[in-house]
């Protein structure tokens, strides 16, 4: 369903993304994993048109969108989630969702109702009325989730769904999610909360200073040694498996 | 508010500002309530773009000068009927401002950078206007010939010497008309799916494009809607006073004067523009009064007092006056239903 192809990005000499390549098949929640400052956000960008890639292409349904417009990507099924959360703080939950629901309802009265339906599916029926700007993180987070999800994609970006929100809110987010998909929506998800992505994932790549560094099952690539050494540093991934003999001795 | 409320909020001004011609004689308060009126336009104009659309403009005399210049310079040159030219007026607008808004909105020109460049064009249109003399008549301005027939009285567009209600009141309704029709239309924006989009990309651009908005195309309707609505101004100001000069038409007190009334009166709001317009004519005159009164005459002191009342408003009541008046009817209300 989204194949990105040889992605490369840099910022003055800082190489960001370097020839990253990733399938997403249609059905399954993969997700991106790796340390801070990896590129996983900026890999984000590139697919959904807000960064124009140096090289590389990026495939949808079989059609190419590299260097389209975000709004162009986004009729065509694929949208993003931001990092850090970008509600309209002056209009309501309601407001906010029913502009992600625009894309695929003219009339107001229409889009204001299906952004009721939305706000249901992810657990915010009770805030429909609240000010985007009074919600607590956690209520931020769904709304990210909510005003993509109005826009009735096919695929949907997730970065970082799941941070900062304590251990029920996750929970119970994972199971939004895994909602989401078995409703039909592919989904792509950045996450740092490992209980979140072994529990979700289908499939996992790890993104190590802009390059692939493994991918696979998420129970084998956390025990992949590459793995374990970009994110506790070099000699980890020996010492762990020391570690773990001696005490099966 | 519920929307019951709303309309009959907006029955009952729009019956107050129809009926008024029959409770005042005086001419003096006729003419406040005119230009009362023909600000509120201006500032509706202002509100589309920069009270919706969050795009602050300090150059919407460009529009108003324009609309004014093309409405008079068609009569003048070619002799064409006003009733005719006021489409060109309005649709020329239109263009020029779809012009500025591409090269603004192209190149992502956002926040005190779109001001600027506003700016620089009405100030470029102000140059242009007085130098070329053989197309503008330069400094000295257009000034159209005044119909003394009052048979033709109402196919030039001139009422001055109409009926004696023609003559009374001519003008207070053609501006209450284009009132009427500017508001509705931003009634019609702020509800449909342009002005939600539009309110979006005001409060969070890249957002709003990552939802598909495509935030170049919403905030060009906008600035085209908000030239055509200022322009139709500046066709009432020709009939209305036959002249147009480049200072009046393209100088910084019509862009000021657009963007008072809709931030004293509430931003992106229909009704803010027409509060801060009475807000500010009306209080404006209390003021001059009573300053004079203190001081004497002194050219100016208004201003600063606008100046403080503006600063308020910002700080306290970035919602305006339309804010604090819902604010208050709320409280009211709960006080009834206790």
């Amino acid at each position: 369903m989204l194949d990105v192809r040889a992605m490369s990005k840099s910022f003055g000499g800082l190489k960001a993304v370097s020839e990253a390549s990733l399938t997403v098949s249609e059905g399954n929640i993969v997700s991106l994993i790796g340390p801070n400052g990896a590129g996983k956000t900026t890999l984000f960008a590139l697919i959904s048109g807000f960064l124009k890639p140096d090289s590389g292409a990026v495939t949808f349904n079989d059609a190419g969108i590299t260097g389209q417009r975000p709004h162009q990507i986004c009729h065509q099924g694929l949208v993003r989630t931001f990092q850090v959360v970008q509600p309209f703080a002056g209009l309501t939950v309601r407001e906010n969702i029913a502009v992600g629901a625009h894309t695929r309802i003219a009339g107001r009265a229409a889009a204001l109702a299906a952004a009721g339906e939305i706000a249901q599916l992810v657990g915010m029926g009770t805030q429909l009325d609240q000010s985007a700007g009074a919600l607590t993180i956690a209520g931020r987070k769904r709304l990210e989730l909510a005003r993509a999800l109005a826009t009735g994609p096919r695929l949907l970006l997730l970065d970082e769904v799941m941070a900062g929100l304590n251990a029920t809110e996750i929970a119970d987010l994972v199971t939004v999610v895994r909602k989401i998909r078995d409703s039909g929506v592919t989904i792509f998800l950045i996450e740092h909360v490992m209980q979140a992505v072994m529990s979700l994932s289908d499939y996992t790549y790890v993104l190590n200073h802009g390059a692939m560094i493994a991918e696979g099952q998420p129970s084998q690539v956390t025990k992949d040694p590459n793995v374990i050494e970009a994110y506790l540093g070099h000699g980890a991934a020996k010492r762990l498996l020391e570690m773990e003999a001696g005490a099966d001795a | 508010m519920t929307k019951r409320e709303r309309i009959l909020g907006w029955a009952f001004i729009v019956c107050v500002l129809a009926l008024a011609p029959l409770f005042i004689t005086s001419n003096r308060w006729i003419d406040f309530l005119e230009l009362t009126l023909f600000v509120a336009v201006l500032g509706q104009g202002w509100n589309v773009l920069g009270g919706y659309g969050g795009q602050y403009s300090f150059g919407h005399a460009v529009f108003f000068g324009t609309g004014a210049y093309i409405q008079a310079l068609l009569q003048y040159k070619l002799g064409w009927s006003p009733w005719l030219t006021l489409w060109f007026a309005i649709s020329g607008t239109t263009a020029v401002a779809a012009m500025i808004g591409y090269l603004s909105f192209r190149y992502g020109l956002r926040g005190s950078y779109f001001a600027l460049i506003t700016l620089a064009f009405a100030e470029a249109f102000h140059v242009v206007s007085r130098s070329w003399s053989s197309f503008t008549e330069g400094g000295q301005g257009v000034q159209l010939t005044l119909n003394q027939d009052p048979a033709l009285a109402l196919a030039t567009f001139q009422f001055s010497f109409g009926g004696p209600f023609m003559k009374a009141y001519g003008f207070y309704y053609t501006i209450l008309a284009i009132l009427m029709i500017s508001y509705a239309a931003t009634w019609w924006m702020e509800h449909s799916r342009f002005g939600a989009q539009l309110v979006a990309v005001r409060e969070n651009e890249d957002a709003a494009e990552a939802l598909g908005v495509n935030a170049f195309l919403v905030k060009m309707r906008a600035i085209c809607l908000s030239a055509a609505i200022t322009a139709s101004g500046g066709v009432y100001y020709v009939q209305k006073f036959l002249f147009v000069e480049p200072g009046i038409a393209y100088g910084t007190a019509k862009s000021v004067e657009a963007l008072f009334a809709p931030i004293i009166g509430g931003l992106g709001t229909v009704l803010g523009p027409l509060i801060g317009s009475f807000f500010i004519h009306g209080v404006g005159e209390i003021a001059k009064e009573a300053i004079h009164g203190v001081f004497g005459d002194r050219p100016g002191v208004d201003l600063i007092l606008f100046g403080i009342i503006l600063v308020l408003i910002l700080a306290f009541a970035p919602r305006g006056l339309v804010g604090i008046l819902e604010r208050v009817w709320i409280r009211l209300k709960a006080r009834g239903d206790a």
